[in-house]
C-alpha cells in the first residue's frame, strides 16, 4: 500500500468548501485519506497553493481529426520539438502536439482529468487508442450525435424512448462519455454541401429543426440518468449575428436536473457575436451573459481565444468550410456516415485584426459578466481558439485588470467600441480560478461523485502544487508571476503517485478511461430492433458486429459507470 | 464452421463482411471475399519455422534465440531503419516506433513507395474528403483517375460506390454515373459512362483545365488538352458540377506518374473549387490492408506520417532525405528491420544492393524476395487470420481484424515487444 503526505499545503477545495488553508493532505493507496502511517514518503508544499488535479471539460486531443490535424501540419510539429527524457518521449507539435507532447504538457500544468470534445461513434476505436497513450491523464470522450440517422428518425416519429434508446445503445457500444451535439442538424447537411442557418429551419430529408434534435436529446439524456448533460456546440458557430440563435437556445433550455446544469453550452466566445457582416461585426458577450446569469440550468465554458498560431478543428465540417473561403489556406474536412462531419484549418488569431481582437475580448467579458463562477469554465476549446499551453496567460488575464488594459492597448485601436472589456474592473481571485478550472468543470461533467475535481477523503489522490503563495503575490500586479505560476507545478500528483515534478514527467501509465453504460432493458435494446438493425446492414459501411468498441482498448483501471434509466 | 462479418486483411477496403469456414482448425472455405481474399485466407505457402543464416546456409532456429540474435543486431547499430508496417497490426507499428525511439533510429513506411507523394500534397494543401459510407449513401458522380479497382480492389465498385445500395438513391446502379480516367483502357474503363483516356504524363494539364472551366475560364482552353477534347472536358465539367455528390478517387497511376505530388495538389483544389458548387470529396486509394494505420499510428506517436529520424533525439522528418529507399541508396544505414513488406521487389537496384552489405532482420510470416537478404527472418501469426488486432480502413475508419484459427506463432507485436525488453536489458546492463 503506497501513502503520500502532502505538508504544509495551502489548499483551495472548492466542492469541499475549503477557500484556503493551511493544511495537510493524506493519499492512501490512491485515495484521499483521513491520515496515514508515520511511514508514508512526505511532501513539503512550503505553504504554496494546492488544488485538485485541473480538469478539463472539453479540449480536442485525441482521434480521427486531431490526428488528422497533426498529419496535415508538419509546420506545426516542427514547432514544438523536444527530446527524449530519461522518463519521457520525445514530443513533436505546438497546436495539435503527439499524444505524448499533450499528457506531458497537460501534466505540467497540473492537469489529471481531462475530456475529448469530440469523437465520432464509427471512428471511436481510434480515440480509444490514443487515449490509451495519453497516460498521464484520465480520459473521456464526447460522443457525437449532431446528424445521428436513428436519432434523427425517432426525433421525427416524437419517439422519446427511441432517441434515449439509441442514444444510450450507441454510448455503451463505443464507450464514449457523454451526449455531445456539433452544429445539430448542420452536419448532415453538409452531407449535401449545406448548413442550417437557425435553429427552426428544417433538415433535408428528416424533416426536422436543430431545435427538436437539441430538445429531444436534452430529455433523452435525463432519462438515461447519465452522469454529464448534453454537451451542445450551438449552430452557426463564427458567423456575426449568431448571439441570437445562441439566446434562443438558452431560452429553450429547460431546468431538468438539480445536481448539475442541463445542458452545456461550448466554446461560447464563438456564439456570441453582434452585426450582420463583419463590417459591424461586435461583441454580444453581455446579451449572453445576462442570460446566464438567469439560467442556473446551463453552464458554458469560454472558448477563449488567444493571439498567435492554431489549428481548428470540429466536428462542424460546414463552418471549417467557410473558414477556408475567409483565410483560402489549406482546408480538411471529413464526413462520417450516417453520424457526424469535421474540418481543419491552420489559422492565425492576430492582435492587428479587427475580428480576432474582438473575438479575444469576448471570452473574457463572458467570464467577467458571469456572476457565478461555477457556470463558467475556463478553456480555449484546445487548440481552436488557442493551445491549452495558453492558460495561464488566461488566468492572468481574469485576475488582472491592469494585464487587461495593457493587453487591450495593444490590440486593434478600433476594438473598444465594439466590446465591453475596458469598462470590466472584475479581479478574479484563486478560488474563483480553483472553481473554474476543475470544481466547476468536475462538477458540470458529473464526476464528483466518482472522486474527481476535489480533495474530500475517499477522492483521488489528484493533486496539483503550483509554486505561488498567495501572501506574497498580488495577482493585480504580479501578474507575470501568476502566469509563471500556473505554467509550470512543482508537483502534479495523480492517483497518489508524483506525475510530473517541475515538467519532469515522472512515470508512464496508471490513467483510466472513464465512460457510461446506461442500464436498458430488453424491450428498448436496440441490437434487437429490426429497423436498427437494418442500418448496419444496408447503409454504414462497417457491419454492426464489427461497430461495438471491444475491451482491448480499455486501460485496465478503466471506470464504466452504469446508470439507471427510464428504458 | 462458419465465421461471419470476418474482416479482410489484404487491401486498404478492409471488407468487414467475410464468411469463412473452418474445418479441423483450418479454412476450408471463402465467401463474399474477392480472388485476393481468397487467396489470403485459403494460402498454405508459409515460413514455419525462425531462420537464421550462418556462413552460406539458411537454419531453422526457435523463437528465443532468433529474438536475441536479432536484439544483438540492432543492439549494435548505429544507423538502424525500421520500414514497412503496411502489412501488420496498429499495436506492432506502435511498438516499432518505440523501439526505433530507444534506438535513435529511422522509421518508415511502405507510404514512401507509394502514396507519399499524396501525403506531401495533402500536407500542403488539406484533404477534403468523408467516410466510404458517406460515399456509398448519397454519391451520384464518382470519379476514378489513375487507378483500377476492379483489379486493384476488387470490391471496392460493389462495396462502396457504383454497385452499393445508397439510401439517397432509388436505383443506385442507374442513378450514378461513372468517370474512369486513366492512360489506357483497364476492366474499369469498361464500365465507365465516360471514360477520359490521356496522354501520359497528361494529369496535371488535365486537371488545370477541369478547374479553368469549373471556374468559368473555359475561353482559355484549347481544342485539346494532353489528347482530351475541349468538349470531353467541358461534358466532364458539367456533370461535376450538376452532381449531388461528387467522389472522386485516385491511385497510383495519379500518385505516381510525371509530376507526382503535384498532380495530387492540383486534383484537392479541383475538389475545393468543386465544394463552392456543390458536395464533393477526395481519396487516395490505399493499397496495403493497414498502410493508412501505419500513418495514423506514426503521426499520432511521433507527429509525422512516414520518414521520422530520431537519430538526434528529437523526431525529424524530410522525405526525400528520410525515407528508406534514400538511406538505402545513400548506404548509410547499418542495419535494417523490415516488417510485412518487401523492399527488396520495390526498392531500386543500388538499395537493394546495400541490404546485401548489412545485416537484415525481417518479421514475416512469409518467404519474399526480401528474405534473400535476411540474416533473421522470424514467421509471425497472420493477422486477421491467426491474431487479432487494428487496422485502419483507407478512409480512416478503425476496424479490430479477428483471430479466427489457432496457430502456435508468436504475434508481431509479441516479437517486436521481446527484442524490445532484450535491447533495454542489455542497455541497463551496461
Ligand atoms: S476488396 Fe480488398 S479487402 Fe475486400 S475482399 Fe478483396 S482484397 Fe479483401
Ligand atoms: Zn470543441
Amino acid at each position: 500500500m503506497s501513502e503520500l503526505l502532502i505538508k504544509n499545503a495551502y489548499v483551495i477545495d472548492p466542492i469541499n468548501d475549503i477557500k484556503g488553508e493551511i493544511m495537510d493532505i493524506a493519499i492512501k493507496d490512491r485515495m484521499i485519506a483521513d491520515s496515514v502511517s508515520d511511514s508514508a514518503e512526505v511532501i513539503d508544499a512550503k505553504g504554496c497553493l494546492t488544488l485538485p488535479g485541473g480538469v478539463d471539460s472539453h479540449t480536442h486531443i485525441c482521434g480521427t481529426k486531431v490526428n488528422f490535424g497533426r498529419y496535415m501540419s508538419p509546420e506545426d510539429m516542427r514547432a514544438g520539438r523536444g527530446r527524449a527524457q530519461p522518463h519521457m518521449y520525445p514530443v513533436s507539435g505546438y497546436s495539435v502536439p503527439t499524444v505524448y507532447a499533450n499528457t506531458y504538457r497537460y501534466s505540467a500544468l497540473g492537469y489529471t482529468t481531462v475530456l475529448e470534445g469530440a469523437m465520432a461513434p464509427l471512428e471511436a476505436r481510434h480515440t480509444h487508442e490514443e487515449f490509451f497513450c495519453t497516460s498521464l491523464q484520465d480520459t473521456m470522450a464526447n460522443t457525437l450525435f449532431d446528424g445521428n440517422w436513428s436519432v434523427m428518425e425517432a426525433v421525427s416519429d416524437k419517439d422519446l424512448k427511441r432517441v434515449a434508446a439509441v442514444v444510450g445503445w450507441t454510448l455503451a457500444a463505443v464507450k464514449g462519455f457523454a451526449v455531445k451535439v456539433t452544429n445539430p442538424g448542420g452536419t448532415e447537411m453538409w452531407g449535401w454541401g449545406k448548413d442550417v442557418g437557425c435553429i427552426h429551419q428544417k433538415i433535408d430529408h428528416f424533416g426536422i429543426t436543430p431545435a427538436e434534435i437539441i430538445e429531444y436529446l436534452i430529455r433523452a439524456n435525463e432519462l438515461l440518468n447519465l452522469p454529464h448533460s448534453v454537451h451542445l456546440h450551438c449552430n452557426n458557430l463564427g458567423k456575426p449575428g449568431n448571439y441570437k440563435c445562441t439566446l434562443e437556445t438558452m431560452q429553450r433550455t429547460p431546468n431538468l436536473n438539480d445536481k448539475r446544469q442541463t445542458l452545456y453550452m461550448t466554446h461560447v466566445q464563438f456564439h456570441s457575436y453582434g452585426g450582420t457582416k463583419w463590417g459591424d461585426f461586435c461583441s454580444k458577450a453581455d446579451d449572453i451573459a445576462w442570460m446566464l446569469n438567469r439560467k442556473p440550468q446551463i453552464a458554458i465554458d469560454m472558448g477563449q481565444v488567444m493571439f498567435g498560431k492554431t489549428t481548428t478543428m470540429t466536428a462542424d465540417g460546414p463552418m471549417e468550410f467557410n473558414l477556408y473561403r475567409l483565410y483560402n489556406n489549406k482546408w480538411s474536412n471529413h464526413d462520417v456516415e450516417l453520424e457526424t462531419g469535421s474540418g481543419i484549418i491552420p489559422v492565425f488569431y492576430s492582435r492587428k485584426n479587427l475580428v480576432n481582437s474582438v473575438m479575444w475580448s469576448i471570452g473574457l467579458e463572458l467570464a467577467l459578466m458571469t456572476k457565478n463562477p461555477w457556470q463558467c469554465m475556463l478553456a480555449t476549446d484546445n487548440p481552436n481558439g488557442a493551445p491549452f499551453v495558453k492558460y495561464p496567460e488566461i488566468i492572468a488575464l481574469l485576475m488582472s485588470s491592469r494585464y487587461r488594459d495593457e493587453e487591450f492597448a495593444k490590440i486593434h485601436p478600433d476594438t473598444g467600441k465594439r466590446v465591453h472589456l475596458p469598462s470590466l474592473d472584475r479581479e478574479m481571485d484563486f478560488y474563483e480560478i480553483a472553481v473554474m478550472t476543475r470544481a466547476a468543470q468536475a462538477k458540470a461533467l458529473g464526476i464528483t461523485d466518482i472522486g474527481k475535481g476535489h480533495l474530500g477523503e475517499g477522492a483521488y489522490g489528484d493533486v496539483a502544487i503550483y509554486p505561488i503563495k498567495n501572501n506574497d503575490i498580488d495577482p493585480s500586479r504580479d501578474y507575470s508571476k501568476i502566469i509563471e505560476g500556473f505554467s509550470l507545478t512543482d508537483y502534479t500528483i495523480k492517483s497518489g503517485r508524483v506525475i510530473s515534478r517541475h515538467g519532469n514527467c515522472l512515470l508512464n501509465g496508471n490513467n483510466r478511461t472513464i465512460w457510461v453504460k446506461p442500464k436498458i432493458s430488453e424491450e428498448y435494446n436496440m441490437s434487437n430492433d429490426p429497423e436498427f438493425v437494418k442500418k448496419f446492414e444496408r447503409y454504414y459501411s462497417v457491419s454492426m458486429e464489427n461497430y461495438p468498441v471491444e475491451e482491448e482498448y480499455m486501460n485496465k483501471r478503466n471506470i464504466c459507470i452504469e446508470t439507471e434509466t427510464g428504458l | 464452421m462458419i465465421k461471419k462479418n470476418v474482416i479482410c486483411s489484404f487491401c486498404g477496403c478492409l471488407c468487414d463482411d467475410l464468411s469463412i469456414t473452418i474445418e479441423d482448425g483450418k479454412i476450408t472455405g471463402v465467401d463474399n471475399g474477392c480472388a485476393l481474399a481468397n487467396a489470403k485466407f485459403l494460402g498454405k505457402e508459409r515460413l514455419l519455422k525462425p531462420v537464421i543464416r550462418e556462413g552460406d546456409s539458411i537454419k531453422e532456429t526457435e523463437y528465443n534465440t532468433a529474438i536475441e540474435k536479432a536484439a544483438d543486431i540492432l543492439k549494435d547499430a548505429e544507423r538502424p531503419l525500421f520500414f514497412g508496417w503496411s502489412g501488420t497490426q496498429g499495436e506492432a507499428q506502435a511498438k516499432g516506433v518505440h523501439l526505433c525511439m530507444l534506438l535513435g533510429g529511422v522509421i518508415d513506411n511502405t507510404s514512401s513507395l507509394c502514396h507519399g507523394p499524396s501525403i506531401l500534397a495533402i500536407q500542403e494543401v488539406g484533404h477534403p474528403g468523408c467516410t466510404l459510407g458517406q460515399v456509398k449513401n448519397r454519391a451520384d458522380l464518382i470519379i476514378y483517375w489513375g487507378c483500377n479497382p476492379l483489379e486493384g480492389h476488387p470490391r471496392h465498385m460493389s462495396r462502396y460506390t457504383t454497385y452499393a445500395d445508397g439510401f439517397f438513391l432509388k436505383n443506385a446502379f442507374r442513378e450514378r454515373k461513372l468517370i474512369v480516367v486513366d492512360v489506357r483502357k483497364t476492366m474499369s474503363s469498361d464500365v465507365a459512362d465516360e471514360f477520359i483516356q490521356i496522354e501520359p504524363g497528361g494529369d496535371y494539364a488535365v486537371l488545370s483545365a477541369l478547374r479553368a472551366i469549373v471556374r468559368g475560364e473555359e475561353k482559355i482552353i484549347p481544342e485539346s488538352v494532353s489528347g482530351v477534347s475541349k468538349s470531353q472536358l467541358k461534358r466532364v465539367a458539367d456533370m461535376c458540377k450538376e452532381a449531388r455528390f461528387g467522389a472522386l478517387f485516385f491511385g497510383l497511376g495519379l500518385t505516381m506518374s510525371k509530376n507526382k505530388y503535384k498532380n495530387i495538389r492540383n486534383a484537392v483544389e479541383l475538389t475545393d473549387e468543386l465544394s463552392r458548387h456543390t458536395k464533393f470529396t477526395i481519396s487516395a486509394m490505399r493499397g496495403h490492408w493497414n498502410v493508412y494505420g501505419a500513418n495514423e499510428v506514426f503521426t499520432w506517436m511521433t507527429g509525422y506520417p512516414y520518414a521520422i529520424d530520431f537519430a538526434r533525439g528529437i523526431p525529424f522528418y524530410n522525405p526525400g532525405e528520410t525515407t528508406a529507399a534514400e538511406i538505402l541508396y545513400r548506404k548509410e544505414c547499418d542495419a535494417l528491420m523490415v516488417v510485412s513488406s518487401d523492399p527488396a521487389a520495390h526498392m531500386p537496384k543500388k538499395c537493394v544492393e546495400h541490404m546485401a552489405d548489412i545485416p537484415v532482420i525481417q518479421i514475416d510470416p512469409h518467404k519474399n524476395c526480401t528474405s534473400f537478404f535476411t540474416d533473421v527472418q522470424i514467421p509471425v501469426a497472420i493477422t486477421g487470420i491467426e491474431a487479432s488486432g487494428t487496422a485502419y480502413r483507407m478512409d480512416g475508419v478503425p476496424l479490430r481484424t479477428k483471430k479466427i484459427i489457432d496457430a502456435d506463432f508468436l504475434t508481431d507485436t509479441e516479437v517486436i515487444s521481446r527484442i524490445y525488453e532484450r535491447i533495454l536489458e542489455a542497455k541497463a546492463d551496461v
